[in-house]
């Protein structure tokens, strides 16, 4: 496991994301408005651009197979609007489309992102 | 992929019989396929000229001239390598052996075979037929001939047999031609196949009132030749032919036209019946849905052929079929010929007349509504089924006004309107049609060949919002232009299904945007966060947060890349260009009125030079800057600015281009300054945030050359001052704007304007264009005109205040931008490297770049690799 650091808390504004270079990928990293980070591929598999760390985050509660709804925050792209779950990458749109996410954390004010 | 050239010796041969307007249609379309690279195409035309408009062939008899009716481009042909063989009958087909043979005994082999041989006109077998003076009215040549008789100085007069389209088509032309002109008509009136009888009889007054004398009912038992007759003699009064009918009167003639019907051309076939493609039981070549022949490799497309028992006598038929077919050759096999709609209307100058489907009310159980006006020749009926829900069929004479609106009510089989009759009334306003008005064949979203009816069951198992009827639909899911009507059909179905659809702006707010905007107003609420905490819930989304903010600039205007209004914008405000497919951005400086300095323009020119950028006119008269990066973003505007540029607001819901004549300063008709006020205009209500983009245009005069009508504002200069025209729309859904007020002096209407504006900000639902604001007023045109004109609701002067502070507070947000280093630092691909995005790569075309597609960016990399 190797960590990276890509940048301190203050370098994203809150509710936005940007875009980290980590071992030739690229990858999209979000702070929520309660300061909680997320890190998913850049790549819109739909557009076929590098292009989510410029999506809108957004939440929404959806029902799931046992019947309990659960409240997520997602990233809309921003060529389609295809919307990504924060937390595992899996599409709300399309089922059968999951990109990947990566774990990311803070260390003081630095932002770190884990990789294999 | 390589591309597919192989060497000569192994292409087969595409050989296309006729060159026709079908066969012609074909070539187009299989160049498009790219089957000239694949074959080599060989066309045999018995005609000794290229394909011409048959279509319009009676218009050569006003300019005799040949090359106004043709149609093809014979350097297109030649660049493709089309081998066209003119004047070269094709009259054997060696199906075994895939060999056809010229008539002068050549012989060549052919991979893929086309029959567009078309149709022959139909002439009774009546004895005598066969003199000089009788034609048929089918080729130029035909034509020639026909005026080479009636130029004799004897001919004087002409009979034209058989009284349907063609043949009134023909008759025409032979008053043209200065003869005395009489229509035989076996049948008891005109035009029978498409007109019943009461419309018959309405035709044939107005046929006779072109010079036309019409015998209906009359069969042609002989005709006899005049052997006195010399056609330089003009001293006697008599005639060349003498017609028989079967009733015992006769009529003498100088010349006959015959134009009693079509017969598909199939005599390679007749000819040669061991060839062994099939023949339909009244002649014709058999096809299947894919235009295929029972032979391998043989297809026969347009007039020649037969499918599902019919011969279709019109070249829209023709069309789909040869592009069926070049798309069948090429191997793609998704369309399938599925017949044709028979509707028409006829052609002639001062007799309008339309037949659309069951004219005649052969339905079973079918009602008829007629309307009949004999003073000014009209007549109009439709027929409809017994429960009075659909259209059958309709008959036009007189006035085909309504032909294209009947005819989409029966194409796609619309519910007509509670009273049927009022489609075809004069002065009773036509019904508009609604999403519940659409069939559910109609297309809503084009993208993905979504329709109405699709989206309709999706939200009948369980999809009860826009997102999960994109999920389950792909509806909206492509350019998003269908947006609107999807929408629209979600709240139609659930509406249907019993459920109380909510005018809720998302899952986030229980307000619409009219409410949202009043309780910002009021509680002069200026950040999001302070909206979601009073008045909603949970975290936002991509249509609550872009939707708030642009309401917070309707009202205070502050600059959208304040922090806290950053997270709201849309990546298009949010990096204040409009993104593009591969990531990069557009860059649209403002250009008010599409006036522009020469230096301006060369500052234009330089920074699309240094920065490699795709440039193009757009239609809004400005220039559009492509294929910049994120990270060039922000010294391309430097430059601009730099040179007195400000931004365009390409990427904003505001005001985009004020489009304009060049006015009277210029042009010798302009009678007011139309750049004059599109400057002022487009000075004014630059960067104004509304709910959705404002287009304007002015002209200097009623020529109207800046299209102001199909636009949110529109004006007009008068010899008085100003017409103004509102909430006219392009776009998906075009829609003229209204007049809203004459002859207005600038002060005051530019008055008007702000309060409109204003009030449309105020009141109109997110993302929803003037036009449909303004179709969603109750009282319409007229409330609206009471509001902003009369004041009715006491409004006006705060409409305007509030107008002056946007105005006031109007900074230009790139000015703004690149001189604060805290907004600049968002303009960078990666948060820790300065590399760009690796993923974006151009290619060279015409001189400019383009973004690469997948398969030359794997090309270009493995060249950078190796
Ligand atoms: C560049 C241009 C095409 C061109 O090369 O000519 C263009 C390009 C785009 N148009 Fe347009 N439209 C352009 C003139 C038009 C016109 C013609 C006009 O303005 O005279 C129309 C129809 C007139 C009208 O709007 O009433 C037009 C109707 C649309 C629509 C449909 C709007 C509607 O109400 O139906 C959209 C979609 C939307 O806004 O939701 C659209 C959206 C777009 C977007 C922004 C799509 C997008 O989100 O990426 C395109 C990207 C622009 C860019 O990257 O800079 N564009 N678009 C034109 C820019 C004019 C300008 O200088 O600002
Ligand atoms: C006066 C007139 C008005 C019309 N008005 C309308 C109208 O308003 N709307 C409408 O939809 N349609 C109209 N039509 C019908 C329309 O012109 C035809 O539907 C269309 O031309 C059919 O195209 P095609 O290629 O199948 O046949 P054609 O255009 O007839 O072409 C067939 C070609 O094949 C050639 N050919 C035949 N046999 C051989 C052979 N053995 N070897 C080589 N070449 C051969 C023929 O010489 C001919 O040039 C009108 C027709 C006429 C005559
Ligand atoms: S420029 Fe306009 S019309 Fe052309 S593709 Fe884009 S949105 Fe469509
Ligand atoms: S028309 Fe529906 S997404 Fe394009």
């Amino acid at each position: 496991m190797n960590q990276h650091t890509i940048c301190t808390l203050d370098d994203i504004i809150p509710d936005t994301g940007v875009c980290a270079l980590v071992d030739g990928k690229q990858i999209a990293v979000f702070r929520t408005t309660q300061n909680d980070l997320f890190a998913l591929d850049n790549y819109d598999p739909f557009s076929q651009a590098n292009v989510l760390s410029r999506g809108l985050i957004g939440g929404t509660s959806i029902a799931s197979d046992t019947g309990t709804t659960e409240d997520v925050l997602y990233v809309a792209s921003p060529i389609y609007k295809q919307r990504f779950n924060l937390a595992t990458g899996q599409c709300l749109d399309d089922a059968n489309t999951k990109i990947n996410s990566y774990r990311v954390g803070l260390d003081i004010n630095n932002v770190i992102i884990f990789s294999e | 992929m390589n591309s597919t050239t192989a060497s000569t010796a192994e292409r087969g041969n595409l050989v296309v019989i006729g060159n026709g307007m079908v066969g012609h249609h074909f070539i187009e379309r299989a160049i498009e396929q790219g089957l000239h690279q694949q074959f080599d195409i060989h066309v045999f035309a018995e005609e000794d000229r290229p394909a011409y408009d048959r279509v319009y062939l009676s218009s050569y008899f006003e300019h005799k001239d040949a090359s106004k009716l043709n149609l093809v481009d014979l350097s297109a042909y030649e660049l493709s390598k089309i081998n066209l063989h003119l004047n070269q009958r094709i009259i054997n087909i060696d199906a075994a052996n895939q060999c056809i043979t010229t008539e002068s005994g050549e012989q060549i082999d052919y991979s893929e075979l086309v029959l567009a041989t078309g149709s022959y006109p139909f002439v009774p077998p009546i004895p005598g037929r066969e003199h000089a003076h009788c034609h048929v009215y089918r080729t130029i040549a035909d034509l020639d001939e026909i005026l080479a008789i009636a130029e004799l100085p004897a001919v004087k007069k002409g009979v034209v047999v058989g009284g349907g389209l063609l043949g009134l088509e023909a008759a025409k032309a032979l008053v043209t031609l200065g003869l005395d002109t009489y229509v035989v008509e076996f049948a008891p009136q005109l035009m029978g196949v498409q007109l019943d009888a009461a419309g018959g009889d309405i035709l044939k007054r107005k046929i006779e009132a072109l010079g036309v004398t019409v015998l209906t009912g009359k069969n042609t038992k002989e005709i006899i030749t005049n052997s006195s007759f010399d056609p330089n003699d003009t001293s006697t009064d008599a005639h060349c032919l003498t017609m028989q009918f079967t009733d015992d009167t006769i009529l003498d003639t100088d010349m006959i036209v015959f134009s009693a019907g079509i017969r598909p051309q199939d005599s390679i076939i007749k000819n040669n019946p061991e060839c062994g493609i099939e023949m339909g039981g009244r002649g014709g070549i058999l096809i299947d849905g894919q235009c295929r022949t029972n032979a391998n490799h043989v297809y026969a497309i347009g007039e020649c052929a037969v499918w599902d028992n019919k011969v279709f006598g019109l070249v829209a038929p023709g069309y789909s079929m040869a592009s069926i077919c070049a798309a069948q050759i090429a191997g793609q096999e998704a369309q399938i010929f599925t017949g044709a709609d028979m509707s028409t209307k006829l052609k002639l100058m001062g007799v309008d007349v339309g037949s659309i489907g069951d004219a005649h009310g052969k339905t079973d159980d079918s009602l008829s509504y007629l309307y009949q006006n004999p003073a000014e020749g009209i007549y109009k009926k439709l027929v409809t089924t017994a429960d009075n829900k659909h259209l059958l069929g309709a008959v036009l004479v007189g006035d085909t006004e309504d032909y294209n609106n009947l005819l989409q009510l029966y194409l796609n089989d619309i519910d007509l309107p509670a009273h049927p009759e009022s489609l075809i009334l004069p002065n009773v306003e036509k019904p508009v049609m609604g999403i519940e008005n659409l069939p559910d064949t109609a297309t809503i979203c084009s993208c993905y060949n979504v329709t109405k009816g699709t989206i309709c069951s999706a939200v009948e198992n369980g999809a009860y919002s826009i997102a999960d009827v994109k999920a389950a639909t792909s509806a909206g899911t492509g350019c998003g232009g269908c947006a609107p009507m999807v929408k629209d059909t979600v709240s139609y179905q659930l509406t249907a299904l019993g459920f109380e659809v909510n005018n809720n702006l998302c899952e986030h707010f229980a307000y619409s945007r009219q409410d949202l905007y009043n309780l910002v107003r009021v509680h002069g609420i200026r950040t999001f966060d302070e909206l979601l905490t009073s008045h909603g819930s949970g975290h936002g989304c991509e249509t609550c947060k872009p939707t708030v903010a642009s309401i917070l600039a309707s009202c205070w205007n502050d600059h959208i890349l304040k922090s806290e209004l950053t997270p709201l914008q849309d990546s298009n405000d949010y990096y204040l260009g409009n993104i593009q497919k591969d990531g990069t951005y557009s860059v649209v400086p403002r250009v008010p009125g599409g006036e522009i300095t020469a230096d301006k323009l060369i500052v234009l020119g330089q920074v699309a030079k240094e920065f490699n950028l795709y440039t193009k006119i757009t239609g809004g008269q400005r220039v559009d800057l492509f294929g910049a990066r994120m990270e060039q973003l922000p010294d391309i505007w430097s430059q601009l600015v730099e040179a007195g540029f400000e931004t365009g607001h390409a990427y904003g819901k505001s005001l985009r281009t004020v489009k304009s004549c060049i006015g009277n300063n210029w042009c010798r008709y302009g009678v007011d300054d139309s750049i004059g006020l599109a400057l002022r205009l487009e000075d004014r209500y630059k960067g104004v945030r509304s709910p959705h983009k404002i287009k304007m245009g002015v002209s200097g005069c009623m020529r109207e050359c800046a299209e102001a009508q199909s636009k949110d504002f529109g004006m007009i200069a008068t010899e008085n001052g100003w017409n103004l025209f509102v909430c006219g729309n392009g776009g998906i859904t075009p829609r003229h704007a209204e007049l809203f007020a004459t002859d207005l002096d600038t002060e005051t209407m530019v008055k008007y304007i702000d309060r409109i504006i204003m009030f449309y900000i105020k009141t109109a639902d997110k993302l929803q264009r003037t036009s449909k604001w303004r179709e969603s007023l109750e009282g319409g045109l007229e409330y609206l005109q009471s509001v902003i004109i009369d004041d009715s609701l006491g409004i006006a002067d705060e409409l305007e205040a509030q107008m002056q502070l946007l105005i006031d507070n109007y900074v230009c947000e790139w000015a703004a931008t690149i001189s604060n280093t805290e907004k600049l630092k968002r303009f960078r691909h990666f948060v820790n490297s300065e590399k760009g995005d690796d993923n974006v790569v151009f290619v060279q075309e015409r001189e400019q770049i383009r973004p690469a597609t997948d398969a030359e960016k794997t090309t270009i990399k493995l060249v950078e690799l190796a």
